[in-house]
């Protein structure tokens, strides 16, 4: 069996299911500065208080997983995208703590909702350049990053930074409409319809500064089988962006959230098809960075036996706290 | 261009630091809610049984600092996941395959369990009715040991690695997870590690109480929570001395250059000393300034006062451990466990004269070793991880040639920052958990979730 192939899988569920999750929670402070008023933003830190550390846990289990069973490209990475990863973990602090902290002191609430908005700006910020910085690409020799200490820095990662906190925005935006009503609700399909257009000609303009840039993605586009995705993604791109602006304009409460995790979910896979079987993009493919099997398969028992489960008790924790977050809700103590 | 400024001893020594201190940072959290889960879980427990409201107040007044001890737990426990390997990349490139999937595990079986039932523990006993509520506190609890369960495995493979081989990459690979897992200080090192956060907890939770029976020796409140922690420093102090005892035989066993560090033993000698106080110079290999008891150290740790113990002498410079630290750290770790056990012998005869309530000697105390837990805790993986130095996995990778390919300008700024932002927010935490602490545990609003559920909420929030 090719454990490692799973695994690639595995992890990449692991880093949807995260972005998917936290993405809406991170939204709220990136959202923030639209909304300034005490009571919304009280509404709208409720609606994530009870299920933001459980999104987290994806992202540790992002960093476990990929230690575990792809240790070489973990051991690339963390180096390589030292400052995005401190930037991101420290972005993380301030804006983990600010979800108890806003309601421990009325004299300093400010201060922590400023935490809470630029931890999350932060960390989504970080989150997209390492992505880009992965796209562009990273020096590697002997097992071992090779490059400076700013190669993760360029006009194109964080540009991919930006386009990131854009669409967790959305994510946010179109959390939001599911979770509140009247004005704050209206205002929700506002922002995401501007963050949907954003996010999308966001994505256009990566994909064809990539294929035009990188020898690499672009054989990638234009020989078989990417040149099958080349027709499929834009396409899909553009039949699920149209239906995300439609659910918007026809404000169908639910549905504007399925339809951004959509995007999200294209977009991955256009990425995925870009640097497929690479980890590092075109220095060390999964398999090579692959833990022994005998690791693999201790690991995959215990993932095959328990995420059910966790999706099982995650899904009821949603389920339990499911419907409208009111005004007069104080979920806080 | 900086590069030259620094050599790259300094950014091992900068990357050794950043890790102590995000760590030792971290482990107070964990240490304080493994022992505050289970506290939780056993006053719901205790109510549903009893329906005594006294419980159902202490649940509420304990939960609130829960929830801010947890989440600062969370945050700084991410931070330790990314670590290392920013820092120490080879180290985990070599380490991963066995380390790796025992970190997995405690995600899939720990992190996702607590995190997942932690929001209805908080948010959610007037949306599931109190059986299923009480229910997701003992997952919580559950999943905070499970978690300490995973991670003190891989700290103890660090510290006795077993069950493995190397592969032509140069890295360890499992060839017994029951060996690796189960290696041979695992169940000492979990043992002591789960009583310390039992005992801190108690300690916590017996200061506060102590603290408003100084203020209303009526409380009801603060009598059952400053009993409660008294029981525990009564029978649990006790008995991490003998898993503590028994800790150090196994570590004499394995890491005899650590016992030798922690004892100041130089020499290999028959009928060795016990060093109670005293300064190990490493220059001329002597404790200076010793206070000692002849044969003591023989009798404990050979159980044979004539028997030979075993000194640094035996061991290359270049093995040894940086002495007085371990050394001094051990007596600290010590010098706590006795005035805990002191505090719970006294606890006990004050309990026989019907005086635990009303003497204010004993909670004045109480209160002042309300911190002390921590320290120990802190003192003790000083001893554990100082004490493995020069090796980061004893006898197979040391600890210099673990680290990242990075520079000491970049360890040290991201060591300034980790510093400067954990004295900050979690700076901010402690004088919100220490402010509610202060708040009289009679005073906690208990919301009438049958009957009016959201207006109750409102409520609790208010009340803040």
């Amino acid at each position: 069996m090719d454990y490692a192939l799973i695994w690639a899988a595995l992890i990449a569920i692991a880093v949807f299911a995260y972005v998917a999750l936290d993405g809406f929670d991170l939204g709220m402070g990136i959202l923030f500065p639209w909304v300034p008023e005490e009571k919304y933003r009280d509404r709208m830190v409720n609606s994530v208080a009870p299920v933001w550390d459980g999104n987290e846990t994806w992202l540790v289990l992002g960093g476990g997983g990929l230690l575990a069973v792809f240790p070489l490209a973990y051991s690339v990475l963390m180096p390589a995208l030292y400052m995005p990863v401190i930037a991101m973990l420290l972005g993380l602090i301030f804006r983990g703590v600010a979800f108890e902290f806003r309601f421990k002191s009325k004299a300093n609430k400010h201060w922590w909702d400023r935490a809470f908005m630029l931890g999350s700006m932060v960390a989504a910020l970080s989150q997209g350049i390492m992505l880009g910085a992965m796209l562009q690409g990273i020096k590697v020799t002997d097992r071992a990053y090779a490059g400076g200490w700013f190669d993760w820095l360029s006009p194109f990662t964080i540009f991919a930074g930006i386009a990131v906190c854009v669409g967790y925005a959305l994510l946010g935006a179109t959390w939001l409409v599911m979770k509140t009503d009247g004005p704050l609700q209206a205002r929700a399909y506002n922002y995401g319809r501007n963050s949907a257009i954003l996010l999308i000609l966001a994505i256009a303009a990566v994909s064809i500064y990539l294929v035009s840039s990188f020898e690499n993605v672009a054989d990638r586009w234009l020989t078989w089988p990417g040149s099958a995705a080349l027709w499929v993604v834009p396409f899909a791109l553009a039949v699920i962006g149209g239906g995300l602006l439609n659910s918007l304009t026809k404000q169908q409460e639910g549905r504007p959230y399925l339809w951004a995790l959509g995007v999200f979910l294209i977009a991955f896979i256009g990425f995925a098809v870009s640097i497929f079987p690479y980890l590092i993009p075109f220095q060390i493919t999964l398999w090579e960075a692959a833990a022994p099997d005998n690791s693999l398969a201790f690991l995959l028992v215990g993932a095959v036996i328990l995420l059910p489960i966790i999706f099982a008790y995650t899904g009821y924790t949603y389920w339990v706290f499911r419907g409208k977050v009111k005004e007069d809700s104080g979920y806080h103590d | 261009m900086f590069e030259s400024w620094f050599s790259q001893a300094d950014a091992v020594l900068l990357a050794r630091f950043q890790f102590a201190f995000t760590i030792a940072f971290h482990i107070i959290f964990p240490a304080f809610t493994i022992g505050l889960a289970s506290y939780l879980a056993v006053l719901e427990g205790l109510f549903l049984k009893t329906r005594n409201p006294v419980y159902q107040k202490l649940y509420r007044y304990w939960l609130k600092i829960f929830a801010v001890a947890f989440g600062m737990g969370v945050v700084s426990g991410i931070v330790m996941s990314y670590q290392f390997g920013t820092n120490w990349s080879v180290f985990s490139d070599k380490a991963g395959p066995v380390i790796g999937p025992l970190m997995g595990y405690e995600v899939l079986t720990a992190f996702f369990l607590e995190a997942g039932f932690l929001g209805v523990m908080l948010f959610g006993m007037n949306k599931v009715g109190e059986r299923l509520h009480y229910f997701a506190t003992l997952m919580v609890a559950v999943g905070t040991a499970i978690s300490a369960f995973w991670i003190l495995s891989v700290n103890s493979w660090m510290q006795t690695p077993a069950g493995f081989t190397m592969n032509e990459q140069g890295q360890y690979v499992v060839t017994s997870w029951l060996e690796a897992i189960f290696n041979p200080s695992f169940p000492y090192r979990l043992a002591h590690m789960l009583l310390a956060a039992y005992l801190t907890t108690a300690f916590v939770v017996g200061a506060v109480g102590a603290w408003h029976l100084l203020k209303d020796k009526s409380s009801q409140a603060a009598r059952k929570m400053f009993s409660m922690a008294m029981w525990m420093a009564l029978i649990v102090a006790p008995l991490q001395v003998f898993v503590g005892d028994l800790h150090g035989l196994n570590t004499q066993e394995h890491q005899p250059a650590k016992v030798a560090a922690m004892e100041g033993h130089f020499k290999s000698e028959a009928r060795a000393p016990l060093y109670l106080f005293g300064w190990p110079n490493e220059e001329t290999a002597e404790v200076d300034y010793a206070i000692k008891i002849p044969g003591l150290a023989s009798l404990i740790l050979k159980h044979d006062i004539d028997a030979t113990v075993t000194g640094l002498d035996a061991f290359p410079r270049d093995e040894w451990p940086p002495v007085p630290i371990v050394f001094w750290s051990f007596r600290i770790m010590v010098g706590i466990g006795v005035l805990m056990v002191l505090i719970g012998l006294w606890s006990g005869y004050l309990r026989l004269r019907k005086q635990l309530y009303e003497s204010r000697p004993i909670h004045r105390a109480a209160v002042l070793m309300g911190p002390l837990g921590f320290v120990a805790v802190i003192a003790g993986w000083v001893v554990t991880e100082v004490g493995r130095q020069p090796w980061v996995i004893q006898g197979l990778l040391r600890t210099n040639d673990a680290v990242s390919p990075i520079d000491a300008v970049g360890v040290g700024a991201s060591l300034v920052a980790f510093i400067v932002v954990y004295f900050l927010v979690f700076g901010a935490g402690t004088v919100y958990i220490l402010r509610k602490m202060a708040g009289s545990p009679e005073h906690t609003h208990i919301p009438d979730y049958a009957r009016v559920p959201m207006a109750a909420e409102r409520l609790y929030h208010e009340e803040d």
